[in-house]
């Protein structure tokens, strides 16, 4: 294997709760849920109506704009009217379990994969909404044709799984996901997969272009990635990839029918960490059931960085493999002792203001969801850069999105990134401001300039 | 401490709020309140995790910088004080009369800092109050900066209107803290300098020292001027020539103003410049804590070393035979290097953009403090005229990079 490309510039937060060992099956769910939020910019509109049957990769919604993708159920059962909120924008469809059943869907060979078979394979059997594209970080169209896709073998993010945990067992799927994607590609072309220096586990991968990486965390974003080994020019698609989803892509187009299979990774300091083995759409209750001491805390589907909130019925994220339960931090902070003039023994920083720095660096944090201080005017400098591994200047990029300069936005590399790429941005933030909803803002403003 | 919350919840806060009595007074009480609990608000979007430092931490972790700046500061008052009287000798620095020298430093620093917190503070309260924006804490470290770069004799009403031109002119009309083009502090400094030349020069550098000379308690050979000022006089003069000689005598070894004693500090000067030892155990705090930028505070040292090298090999007068090492002890130069020039605000904001800043920035003030007799204090103007280029510089290494990101998109078209 090559040398691994050293990301110098990131941090890693030492979380409690870490998974480890090996993955335990979850009881097949009473309900499967899908949140139509979760693909930035999606206006669904209903194939079934509340009360139909449905069977497991049976439409649900389609995308409004492109009516070619398809989102189905993962379970067979009984539709419910949806969840709305305001302007009765949908905001979950649930499927109660009811008998069962599998929507036929049309298989394809793996050998011999031609691209206009999978795309059309994919958009049928409902594996379109896995993929995700860059720029503007939102699903990319029925019609998109990509430069490249890049798949992250490793998840750098605090407290995720390794691709040994979440893939295992699954590497034929994998790598038939990769044939599959591939075809997708311009010939000669082959996905490019990201992995952890020193990790062997995709050593036997054929299908895909290797390129190991080292560092700490973003190493493990795909936007890193695509930024070190080909960099999105204005014009340029790029598609991203789950490993996960890779799998599910390999194994569904093989059987010609629905896999949305997913282990989840329970981790944080208020749960006793496991691998569950799940499916993508199964609630958050009945993940973190009699695993989790909810009083007080936040329970997170993804990691801390980039995860959302997802109410009391929710269901996992749609592209998530992680809970996260942490603390809440409700508690006002008395500034001698626990507060801006503590000691802080507890707490973790990027700067070194606080005595974290001098701990042994296998020391791990509980923190809690406190902002820890006031939003405030921007004032320090060079805090960003030193975890955003980008040739981009995050603050110039972000003021530019601030006053609505297109052009300017353009020119400081918007096409590149994605809100995640700015999540350590965000945690370092002395003046605790909300950069990847800047960042969102901006990627909107594009994708108006475009539409 | 939860029994001290709840009072000021329940008893206190309502004063403040909806038809409280003192509801125009809101800014205030949450100011104070933030400043005892940092509230327990929670993240709501984004990240669910929030590193622990603050801006009040780490503006708090600037003043602690500040401290052995301050202390040494208080301490030399008093000693050039004690010296210009002849009561103590050079010899025996440290011992002699301690305690007096602290006193006397005290009475001249604490009301110097009580006028320009109590000014520039209430001047911050009330726009806040305006504008119905929390409180920055922007100045708590101007708040302190400014006293420490006033000369001692300074009276205390020229140092509140300073603080107000500086407040209101530097950093209000911009937009408030973060959004100011040039060091509040350098820039209440820079307004006593033009606006009140004559009492900004001559005998205020030491306490007291008018009235002892018109007393004729001055001890012998004393001036009462900076180092600087003398050396501004053999600007113009023969390099061996009468004056030069008599300037120079000072700064060799043994000599009032020698390298030890322009490093430790123990000459006159502004209230905290004249240690370059005090100013250096501020900046390893700034650069050990990583709140001060150690890209700009090296490139500023090395750039006045530069300068001093080039008219050290040049030698045309006095002023430039002194080495520059010498040079950049002296004056202002380390205490501006580490609390100035490093003012994020108003430095250049990008880590390559940041070494030049700080390089011409040094070499400007040793330039400008040589070439021109009339502004001994060269890293005032200096760090000024690179507040004012600081854009200009982000925006050339900005380019650089939109530049680069143009070539690869020609590259991949072709």
């Amino acid at each position: 294997m090559p040398e691994p490309v050293k990301i110098r510039k990131g941090l890693d937060i030492r979380l409690k709760g870490g998974v480890q060992g090996g993955s335990h099956d979850l009881p097949a769910a009473d309900r499967f849920s899908i949140h139509p939020t979760d693909f930035h910019g999606l206006v669904p509109r209903m194939a079934v109506k509340a009360g139909a049957e449905v069977k497991v990769g049976d439409v649900l919604f389609t995308d409004k704009k492109n009516p070619d993708i398809k989102f189905v159920s993962g379970l067979a059962g009984t539709v419910h009217e949806p969840i709305r909120g305001e302007k009765r924008r949908i905001l979950r469809v649930d499927v109660s379990a009811s008998g069962s059943g599998t929507a036929a869907g049309t298989s394809v060979d793996p050998s011999q994969p031609t691209g206009d078979a999978v795309r059309a394979a994919m958009l049928s059997m409902g594996f379109w909404p896995m993929l995700k594209q860059r720029p503007f970080a939102v699903m990319p169209a029925s019609d998109s044709i990509p430069r490249d896709i890049f798949v992250s073998g490793f998840d750098s993010a605090p407290l995720a799984p390794t691709a040994a945990m979440v893939l295992d067992g699954r590497m034929d799927a994998f790598r038939a996901g990769l044939s599959y994607l591939n075809a997708l590609l311009p010939s000669g072309r082959k996905v490019q997969l990201g992995v952890a220096g020193g990790d062997t586990f995709f050593a036997e991968v054929t299908e895909a272009d290797l390129t190991a990486y080292s560092g700490p965390h973003p190493a493990g974003n795909v936007g890193v990635q695509i930024h070190e080994v080909g960099p999105i020019n204005k014009g340029e698609v790029v598609w991203t990839v789950g490993m996960q989803d890779v799998a599910n892509i390999g194994e569904g187009l093989m059987s010609g029918t629905y896999t949305a299979k997913r282990k989840v990774a329970l981790t944080g300091s208020r749960s006793q960490p496991a691998l569950l083995n799940t499916t993508v759409g199964t609630p958050m209750s009945s993940l973190i059931k009699d695993r989790v001491m909810t009083e007080g805390t936040r329970v997170i589907s993804g990691n801390v960085l980039t995860g959302s909130v997802r109410g009391e019925e929710g269901a996992l994220g749609f592209h998530d493999q992680q809970v996260t339960c942490i603390p809440e931090g409700h508690e006002p902070l008395f500034f001698l002792t626990k507060g801006w003039l503590g000691p802080g023994f507890d707490k973790f920083s990027a700067s070194r203001a606080f005595p974290t720095w001098l701990m042994p660096k296998g020391k791990e944090y509980d923190l809690n969801t406190n902002n820890n201080g006031e939003e405030r005017a921007f004032v320090v400098t060079g805090q960003y850069d030193a975890v955003f591994p980008f040739d981009i200047y995050p603050v110039q990029l972000l003021k530019s999105i601030l006053v609505g300069d297109i052009d300017r936005m353009e020119k400081l590399g918007i096409y590149e990134v994605a809100p995640e790429d700015f999540a350590l941005c965000e945690y370092v933030c002395t003046s605790k401001l909300d950069v990847q909803d800047i960042v969102r803002k901006g990627l909107d403003q594009m994708i108006e300039e475009f539409a | 401490m939860k029994a001290l919350h709840k009072l000021i919840e329940e008893r206190v806060k309502p004063n403040f709020t909806g038809d409280g009595k003192l509801k125009r007074f809101w800014v205030v009480f949450d100011a104070l309140e933030t400043f005892l609990f940092t509230p327990g608000h929670t993240t709501s979007k984004g990240v669910h995790i929030r590193d622990g430092i603050d801006l009040k931490r780490t503006m708090f972790l600037v003043i602690v910088a500040m401290i052995p700046a301050l202390l040494f500061g208080t301490w030399n008052i008093g000693h050039q004080y004690y010296l210009s009287l002849g009561d103590i000798t050079t010899a025996d620095p440290w011992t002699a009369m301690f305690l007096d020298k602290i006193i006397v430093g005290a009475i001249k620093v604490v009301p110097l800092i009580v006028v320009s917190y109590a000014t520039g503070l209430g001047i911050e309260f009330v726009i806040a109050g305006i504008n119905g924006h929390a409180i920055n804490e922007g100045f708590l470290v101007s708040g302190m900066l400014i006293p420490l770069i006033m000369p001692v004799d300074v009276p205390l009403w020229m140092v509140a209107v300073a603080t107000a031109f500086a407040v209101l002119i530097a950093k209000e009309v911009f937009g408030g803290t973060g959004m100011n083009i040039l060091n509040v502090a350098l820039t209440s400094r820079a307004f006593l300098f033009f606006a009140y030349p004559k009492q900004m020069s001559g005998e205020i550098w030491i306490h007291d020292v008018m009235a002892s000379k018109t007393g004729g308690l001055l001890a012998d050979g004393y001036t009462g001027a900076t180092a600087l000022g003398h050396l501004a006089n053999t600007v113009g003069q023969p390099v061996q020539g009468e004056v030069s000689n008599g300037v120079m005598a000072m700064f060799t070894d043994g000599g009032m103003f020698s390298l030890m004693n322009c490093f430790v500090g123990t000459i006159p000067g502004s209230v905290a410049e004249t240690s370059a030892l005090a100013a250096l155990i501020g900046a390893a705090i700034l650069i050990w804590t990583g709140i001060g930028s150690w890209r700009i505070i090296s490139s500023f040292i090395v750039g006045g070393l530069v300068m001093g090298a080039i008219f050290n090999l040049l030698s045309l007068n006095a002023y430039m035979t002194i080495g520059p090492v010498h040079q950049i002890v002296m004056g202002g130069f380390m205490f501006g290097a580490v609390f100035m020039a490093t003012d994020p605000v108003s430095a250049a904001q990008t880590n390559r953009g940041k070494w030049l800043y700080g390089f011409l920035g040094g070499l400007f003030s040793i330039m400008i403090r040589v070439f021109n007799p009339a502004y001994p204090e060269g890293v005032m103007m200096a760090i000024l005229f690179m507040n004012v280029m600081a854009p200009t510089i982000d925006h050339y290494v900005i380019e650089a990079n939109i530049r680069r990101r143009e070539k690869r998109l020609t590259a991949a078209v072709a």
